[in-house]
């Protein structure tokens, strides 16, 4: 049984497209088995929401009159990016406003910045603008104060080096004597709990691992928009170490994504303040997988249990870059809430929301569903485990 | 009987009181203790939830006014909202009641307000301002 998405997509606007979310798929295919599963069920919606520090905006204000050529600009007292044309610019989710007392009392709470920005902005809320330049024949304007309002900007859209990230490492702290305050949330001395960040059996590459249907310009849900994978994300590595369904074992494939921020709800774009650490922002991403033909549902069938992630320890090997890991657990167990790490009992919490991964996953669903959100075909593919790219550490020379 | 959940200031002078066991002695109160701070030598904090009959109660408030004891009726209490919330579950390991709980079938985390000892684990722990102090 070989589908097409042509075929697919004729069948969503017909209203007549079978569609699962990546959870329920798992349960129609043990029931009815893999081959009448293919042949009933056309699309399996996967969903994500979890911070991913690597986002960020690109906006286009409109000229000013007299014109200026942008040098700084502060968006809410947070710094972007203007070493593109005059009234471009790129607000990074990381970056912190400029009197962030940072980590000087430690831990720092990281109340605002770039992130924050974002979510501001797709919530229709005016933003106090702030731009300096040195002037030019053509742009004579050195200084610049006004709101800015998304309704009012020529441009806005997400451009997200990397998101999504196909698995993801365990956090816990090994160190007998202090708390430390990581990305991977707060984690107590002498391995007193371990935190986790992925949608496991909901996730989008975790459902389609060798990267079959997911590729550059599959169409995507992004913050509630329809938006666009633009490119394999940055430290791409597919030659990650797999099991034999597939499934990496730690971080692999990430996604670049693009889309309107027009479009998106602040319910799905999220700033985020992770305390000792910084700003990030919390992206919702769903993606279709074309259900074309047996191999590829097995695929996005997958269970919490079969996903494997590893343990590594956030207080001394992880920031020193050390090789090893602690262990190996699958996403049933860290979803439990315990774990067993050297035989000792560990509670577990998430930082990706399931909960909303599925809600995520079952909007796609209801949009497919009706006819409002068809199909893409990959322009072309993601690079395959096949490929040979490797991630490679920064070398001092 | 009559619970009650106060929380006791004791002044330096006071940290080396056997306190709690004159509430239970003196005054037949039953005691839960919710959260301690108490070093020799500098002031103390206790938060404790106290059980007894109205006029022992009473008793007991009375002694802790004569000795110099403050006490006030917790106030204050950690607002979650579910609005707010992403239900990320960050918040749940560091709860040391499982006041802030997941349901393990949807994955949506809850909170119980009868639970919570406003140790305030859950208001760094939380990247979205969804649980805040409520004074």
């Amino acid at each position: 049984m070989v589908k097409t998405i042509a075929e697919i997509n004729e069948k969503i606007r017909k209203g007549t497209a079978v569609v699962f979310n990546a959870e329920e798929i798992i349960d129609v295919v043990k029931e009815e088995g893999l081959k009448k599963a293919a042949e009933k069920v056309d699309v399996v919606t996967t969903g994500t929401f979890g911070p991913m520090c690597s986002s960020g905006a690109f906006i286009n204000t409109g000229h000013t009159k007299p014109r200026m050529k942008f040098q700084k600009v502060w968006l809410n007292n947070v710094e972007a990016y203007t070493g593109i044309a005059a009234v471009d610019l790129y607000i990074g989710a990381t970056q912190l406003t400029d009197d962030d007392p940072e980590n000087k009392i430690f831990p720092g709470k990281f109340s605002y910045g770039g992130a924050h920005v974002i979510e501001d902005l797709i919530a229709g809320k005016d933003i106090p603008f702030r731009a300096t330049s040195y002037g030019t024949d053509c742009y004579p304007l050195k200084e610049f104060e006004t709101y800015i309002n998304i309704e009012n900007l020529n441009e806005a859209y997400l451009f997200n080096p990397r998101n999504a990230y196909q698995n993801y490492a365990v956090a816990v702290n090994m160190n007998s004597n202090r708390t430390i305050y990581t990305y991977m949330g707060i984690l107590h001395p002498n391995c007193a709990n371990a935190n986790y960040c992925s949608a496991g059996q909901l996730s989008p590459l975790l459902n389609d691992p060798l990267y079959k249907t997911i590729g550059i310009g599959t169409k995507i849900f992004i913050g509630g928009a329809q938006g666009f994978i633009a490119w394999q994300g940055t430290q791409f590595n597919p030659t990650q170490e797999r099991l034999a369904n597939g499934i990496p074992v730690s971080g692999a494939g990430t996604l670049a994504t693009i889309g309107d921020m027009k479009q998106m709800s602040p319910e799905w774009i999220r700033g985020t303040s992770i305390v000792g650490y910084g700003v990030s922002l919390t992206v919702g991403i769903g993606v279709p997988i074309p259900v074309l033909n047996e191999e590829i549902l097995q695929y996005a069938a997958v269970k919490d249990e079969d996903i494997i992630a590893r343990i590594f320890d956030y207080s001394e090997d992880y920031p020193n870059g050390k090789p090893g890991y602690i262990g190996e657990v699958n996403y049933k167990e860290l979803k439990s809430g315990q774990i067993t790490i050297n035989g000792k009992e560990v509670p577990t919490a998430g930082l990706s929301s399931y909960a909303k991964a599925k809600e995520i996953a079952n909007k796609l669903k209801e949009q497919i569903t009706s006819g409002e959100f068809e199909l893409t075909e990959a322009v072309a593919k993601l690079p395959s485990p096949e490929s040979g790219l490797k991630v490679k550490p920064l070398l001092l020379r | 009987m009559h619970k009650k959940t106060v929380v006791l200031n004791f002044p330096r002078s006071l940290t080396k009181e056997p306190i709690t066991y004159k509430l239970v002695k003196d005054f037949d109160l039953k005691f839960n203790i919710l959260k301690a701070r108490i070093k020799p030598n500098e002031q103390g904090t206790l938060v404790i939830q106290l059980k007894g009959s109205d006029e022992n109660m009473q008793k007991a408030f009375n002694y802790l006014d004569e000795i110099g004891v403050q006490w006030e009726a917790l106030s204050k209490g950690i607002k979650w909202d579910d609005s707010i919330c992403v239900h990320c579950t960050a918040c749940t390991s560091l709860c040391p009641t499982n006041a802030l709980y997941v349901d393990r079938e949807t994955m949506y985390i809850n909170f119980d307000h009868e639970k919570c000892i406003v140790c305030e684990m859950c208001l760094t722990a939380c990247s979205y301002k969804a649980i805040t102090l409520d004074i």
